[in-house]
């Protein structure tokens, strides 16, 4: 009977460690081939093996200038990525907050339509309204600039929408308190709402700095200085480098895709409780 | 002293709907008054008027003389519980109590100084650093309590604070917010809709129907001089049996009852209304059947019928040994008979 117990359970384990191993290998095999030279990859593919080239490619990834104008490290467009991703998200958390407790608490006319206007700019993703986007970014000179980049995308309805629905579920007593209490709309805001919105903001701030993080039509558009490239792009510029003789430096390629891999893990696996806690649950 | 005085407050909804039609009345210094009437009655709505989260449509709302219709909810000095007790979930006990007051800039020691003796007065001292949801029920209530009494405020509203309390717990509350209010001596106004607490917590009572005062008077003022039917009915428990009767000669007739002395009250149609408790079983009077009995130990109540076929509810003490099925003698005495206008509903006697 134990012995068939054992058995039954090493069954399971194999089971788990074959889903694992279906979802890690390709991760696997892109950081092992990033450890080999350009001409092991060209010759034989990719690599299963650790190829123990593993500081020189990341350290020269890192500080060498490289992309058309060499001008930049990966170190500088992991920044620009940061910077990106976290102005995107805090942005969106800043905007759609105040937005949705300007609709959920005050009354002026047409407030009820204008939410549902803002709603509907669900419909139009970024991809559709391109161009006219470019025009206004370019209008207002703010191409290659960080806030260029940052500040035309943080309206979001989809923020204002889950804004919304959560403050309209804050119990009408705690604001009624408040108000005898002394605490005027912005005293309230701060002191009540902000609070009780942190598992919210904490949700949203993961989603929205992965998908800020992962921009590339946009960054691609609105930045021909290179300075401004993010890593997403940065992989492109590597991956296509083929002139005459050179070989394309497939390594780098790979340690470039690791290299942006990272931060948007670290995010995850630090604010996963938070983000499972907000998505779940609310505590009111 | 404080003393609020409404003056034909009134308050009409957007949508038209009339919530209070005109309410006067005045708050007395040191007292407890109970809003009280069934739900919809407005009593709800009149106490937001009052605390100013509700705008007041016409009429005057004085606090010690001064008129507060306009005066934001912050600056009326009136503190409120809430049914539901509104406590900030992501505060401390001592957060929440304090939290009015460091809005209203008072110094660090004297908040200090005033949590601590509300914290002492309710025994929440060992709570102090907990957040509510780690509270239960009756101690949520009392950190509500707690809040409003750090304020020192000129008024306190109690917006149905019992109601989510367990029956034990209920009946231990009110005697502790009756004792906490008598202590502090500020004039209250509690709203509940139900008539038992309303008994045994008021001063006075408020009775309210329909966006309406229909009485205000102490406890055993509106229970035995009950200025309307509706009051009548809604006050005291097992209801009280009204039936339709008549005044002929001075000699009130009903349901085979015939009662004499009325003499002051011209002839009409009148509405008679008799508590269990004043009908009494004899050996003379009118023929009742008993259907049921009900043994509550000290009492019983016995459910009746008359020929005519009109219920009658009937109080005696216990142990009476009457039983479903047999016929007794019930006669009243004309003093205990409550007379109500058959059409106005109000009491003529």
């Amino acid at each position: 009977m134990r012995v068939f117990w054992k058995r039954h359970q090493l069954l399971n384990h194999l089971l788990l460690l074959l889903g694992v191993a279906f979802l890690a290998l390709p991760l696997w095999l892109v950081f092992a081939s990033s450890t080999h030279d350009p001409g092991t990859l060209i010759r034989e593919g990719m690599q299963l093996g650790f190829g123990g080239k593993f500081q020189e490619t990341y350290y020269g990834v890192l500080t060498e200038k490289k992309g058309f104008t060499e001008q930049v490290t990966a170190a500088t467009m992991m920044l620009n990525s940061l910077i990106l991703g976290l102005g995107f998200a805090l942005g969106k958390i800043v905007v759609s907050m105040t937005a949705a407790y300007a609709i959920v608490y005050f009354r002026f006319p047409l407030g009820g339509a204008l939410f549902w206007v803002i709603f509907t700019t669900l419909l139009l993703p970024l991809e559709v309204r391109i161009i006219p986007s470019y025009k206004v970014v370019a209008d207002l000179g703010m191409l290659n600039s960080y806030s260029g980049l940052i500040i035309p995308l943080i309206a979001s309805a989809t923020g204002t929408f889950y804004f919304r629905q959560f403050f309209r579920s804050v119990p009408d007593e705690l604001l009624e308190a408040a108000k005898l209490d002394g605490a005027g709309p912005w005293k309230f805001f701060i002191d009540i709402l902000l609070p009780l919105s942190r598992t919210m903001m904490a949700a949203l701030f993961i989603i929205m700095f992965v998908v800020g993080w992962n921009q590339y039509l946009w960054p691609l558009l609105m930045t021909t200085d290179e300075s401004y490239n993010t890593i997403v792009l940065g992989i492109k510029s590597v991956m296509q480098n083929i002139d005459g003789n050179r070989l394309p430096e497939y390594n780098r390629g790979f340690a470039l895709a690791i290299l942006a891999l990272v931060p948007p893990v670290c995010i995850v696996v630090f604010f996963q409780r938070w983000f499972i806690k907000g998505l779940l649950e609310s505590d009111k | 002293m404080t003393t609020l005085t409404l003056q034909g407050l009134r308050k009409v909804y957007p949508n038209g709907t009339e919530a209070v039609r005109g309410v006067d009345l005045e708050i007395l210094d040191g007292e407890l008054t109970v809003f009280v009437g069934p739900s919809g009655c407005g009593k709800s709505t009149l106490l937001r008027m009052i605390a100013g989260l509700e705008e007041i449509s016409s009429g005057d709302l004085l606090l010690d003389g001064a008129r507060i219709n306009d005066v934001e909810p912050a600056h009326r000095d009136v503190a409120m519980v809430f049914q539901n007790y509104a406590l900030y979930p992501h505060m401390t006990v001592r957060r929440n109590m304090s939290y009015a007051l460091q809005n209203r800039k008072v110094p660090k020691t004297e908040i200090e100084r005033r949590v601590l003796e509300a914290a002492k007065m309710l025994q929440l001292e060992e709570f102090l650093e907990r957040k509510p949801a780690q509270l239960s029920g009756g101690q949520r209530q009392r950190v509500a309590m707690g809040r409003a009494i750090v304020r020192e405020p000129k008024l306190f509203l109690f917006d149905e604070p019992l109601s989510n309390l367990d029956a034990q717990l209920r009946a231990q509350m009110r005697v502790d917010i009756r004792k906490l209010q008598r202590q502090l001596k500020v004039t209250s106004i509690f709203v509940t809709h139900d008539q038992i607490e309303a008994m045994t917590v008021g001063d006075r009572l408020a009775v309210l129907n329909n966006g309406e005062l229909e009485q205000i008077g102490t406890p055993m003022q509106v229970y035995s001089q009950p200025a309307s039917e509706f009051v009548a009915s809604f006050i005291g428990s097992p209801r009280i049996n009204l039936v339709d009767g008549e005044v002929k000669s001075g000699v009130l007739s009903f349901d085979g009852f015939e009662v004499p002395g009325f003499t002051d009250i011209s002839d009409q149609p009148v509405r008679a209304g008799i508590r269990p408790e004043d009908l009494l079983v004899g050996t003379s009077g009118t023929k009742l059947q008993v259907d049921l009995v009900e043994e509550l130990g000290s009492d019983e109540l016995l459910y009746c019928e008359s020929p005519s076929g009109q219920d009658y509810r009937i109080r005696r003490p216990g142990g009476s040994g009457h039983r479903s099925g047999e016929a007794i003698d019930v006669s009243v005495q004309k003093e205990k008979i409550h007379l109500f206008h058959k059409s106005s509903k109000k009491r003529i006697n």
